[in-house]
């Protein structure tokens, strides 16, 4: 890749704007994906994620906003945007009628390669997606975690520089989510630019450069994962007590905590450092307390997603 | 294949996707032939005696009725594959694919070619079918010429394509399979209340101008001219205006519903 297309973006999009009647789904959306980089988009449930790709993707418009993919401007050249694009979607983009093989040959002819190319190609992409052995049965046959590669795969026919990716590992078993990471890391390996929705966090914090959060249709906040957490304060360092006599004289001593009477734990916020350690263990010692278990949290993606996706089915220890 | 156009070339593909699919699940299009078939046999063999005492004013023999019969058979045979076509393309766009296809650079309107001309093809080998059990219950046509035989194909072609159009829109307006299957019951209708069992000045004179002023009666009296050497009259003309007609508001309607917003 050359430095000037490292440079430029990938995805630019200003003031993205979407409605179904009078339901807003997104609210003057800002992002910027640099070429060969993975970009997440993380969210609740119908926060409007597969909305956002299906217009960048050029499946539907977009009501307002300045939008380009692969610098071409979606409202004014949507064919160029095709020509550049990959797309596997929620729903797996395959004909369930026709053989895995077929499937890939059909996608080839689409893309004009010529027999051979296209033979060559198939044959590559069903070895490297471990479906030799299914090429000739129907993809309606296929395991979810089956579809979701030969989707992949027929995406990747006609090596598209940008792929989207809508929530690629949605009810995929952890084995087949951790190949579907392999293959999205073999990708940007390549060069390809990934733009990723997911609703897990472990899996932006795993693969994604730059990761936004996308709530009640617009971005809550966005950057890189340790940027992300840095943003709330998530670390804290817990106690709890065998008796609710312990519990008392450490609730009253200790200033800046966070009490549950009922689970007789207390929270002290804490960057999780030895020093900060060792003068709380040395303090509980000499007041002569005993903490029953003592335990360190440091902030992780779940805190930044339930700080930011208020609204959201949020434990209680994340309410602040 | 690399000096097609790329519309054309795309067509081919999405061709090549229905023929494969009607391939693979060849019960639709038997399903399409058995009605025809099967009353065929029915208005021979079991009312035939009773519908001929009414043809030609009274006193045919069966051999007349066959005659008489069959070019409504074979349209019958035209009707009854679109009405499967708006199914299949209500079916064909639940498929994930479909999106996959919208997110391509390719040509848009080739998924709806594609579907055209298959059921086009299949329609043209079901008349044929059709047409070789008429053969063997009695029906000749000897006295056409070469010429009219391949006018009776082209109009057989020209209607298929013309309905073909307008079940795609339907297929594409009906939210699912079911209510697609209730869009293309007109299509089977129609020609039960055209000329194809008895001829229109014989049924009750209040019913005749729904028996006339429909697509099926003009393009089976045609058929019967080309046939068999009756009169065409002004029924060719009216027939092709018919398909014109009903093949361009189809087509316009399908390309339409093709290019709004999937949900």
């Amino acid at each position: 890749m050359t430095t000037t297309t490292s440079r430029s973006l990938a995805i630019a999009a200003k003031g993205l704007h979407k409605a179904y009647g009078d339901k807003t789904v997104l609210d003057g959306i800002d992002l910027a994906v640099p070429g060969g980089t993975v970009f997440s988009l993380l969210g609740p449930n119908g926060a409007g994620k597969t909305t956002v790709v299906k217009i960048l993707s050029t499946l539907i418009g977009a009501d307002a906003g300045e939008l380009r993919v692969d610098g071409h401007d979606l409202a004014v050249d949507p064919q160029a945007v095709r020509a550049a694009i990959g797309v596997t979607g929620q729903f797996s983009a395959v004909d369930g009628l026709i053989t895995g093989e077929e499937n890939m040959l059909l996608v080839a002819d689409l893309h004009h390669l010529s027999r051979r190319e296209g033979r060559r190609t198939t044959a590559a992409l069903l070895d490297r997606f471990d479906l030799v052995a299914a090429a000739k049965r129907p993809a309606a046959t296929y395991s979810g975690g089956m579809r979701r590669r030969l989707d992949i795969a027929m995406t990747l026919v006609g090596d598209p520089r940008i792929i989207f990716l809508d929530e690629p590992t949605t009810g995929l078993d952890p084995r087949s989510r951790h190949t579907m990471w392999g293959i999205i890391r073999e990708l940007v390996a390549d060069g390809v630019t990934v733009f990723l929705t997911t609703q897990y966090l472990e899996e932006a914090d795993e693969l994604a450069d730059r990761i936004a959060v996308l709530n009640d249709g617009r971005i809550a906040a966005e950057g890189s994962a340790d940027e992300l957490k840095r943003l709330i304060p998530g670390g804290h360092v817990r106690l709890r007590f065998a008796d609710r006599s312990a519990y008392r004289s450490a609730a009253v001593a200790l200033r800046e905590v966070t009490a549950d009477e009922e689970s007789l734990t207390l929270r002290l916020p804490s960057d999780g450092s030895q020093r900060e350690l060792r003068a709380l263990l040395d303090w509980l010692d000499s007041a002569d307390v005993e903490a029953d278990q003592v335990t360190v949290h440091t902030p992780d993606l779940d805190d930044v997603f339930f700080a930011l996706t208020s609204g959201a089915d949020k434990p209680a220890e994340a309410v602040r | 294949m690399s000096s097609l156009s790329p519309a054309v070339r795309d067509s081919f593909t999405m061709l090549r996707r229905n023929l494969l699919h009607a391939r693979r699940y060849p019960s639709l299009t038997l399903n399409v032939l058995l009605m025809p078939i099967v009353l065929l046999l029915l208005f021979v063999y079991v009312f035939g005696d009773v519908m001929s005492a009414g043809i030609g004013g009274g006193g045919a023999d069966r051999a007349e009725y066959i005659a008489y019969l069959v070019p409504g058979i074979l349209l019958m045979t035209i009707g009854g594959t679109p009405a499967g076509t708006a199914v299949s393309v209500t079916m064909d766009m639940t498929e994930g694919i479909i999106a996959r296809f919208r997110t391509m650079a390719i040509h848009r309107g080739s998924v709806l070619i594609g579907h055209v001309v298959g059921s086009v093809l299949r329609a043209v080998i079901s008349v044929v079918l059709v047409g070789a059990v008429a053969v063997a219950v009695g029906f000749r046509s000897t006295d056409a010429t070469v010429l009219e035989w391949l006018a009776a194909f082209w109009l057989l072609v020209l209607v298929t394509t013309a309905f073909t159009w307008i079940a795609v829109g339907m297929g594409l307006a009906s939210p699912n399979a079911e209510a697609a299957s209730n869009n293309g019951l007109p299509l089977i209708i129609l020609p039960f209340i055209s000329s194809a069992f008895v001829p229109v000045d014989a049924m009750p004179s209040w019913f005749q101008p729904i028996a006339e002023y429909q697509p099926f009666t003009p393009a089976i009296e045609t058929l019967r001219g080309l046939l068999l050497g009756s009169e065409i009259g002004n029924d060719g003309w009216i027939t092709v205006s018919w398909c014109l007609g009903l093949g361009t508001l189809g087509y316009f309607w399908a390309t339409s519903l093709f290019n709004r917003d999937p949900e």
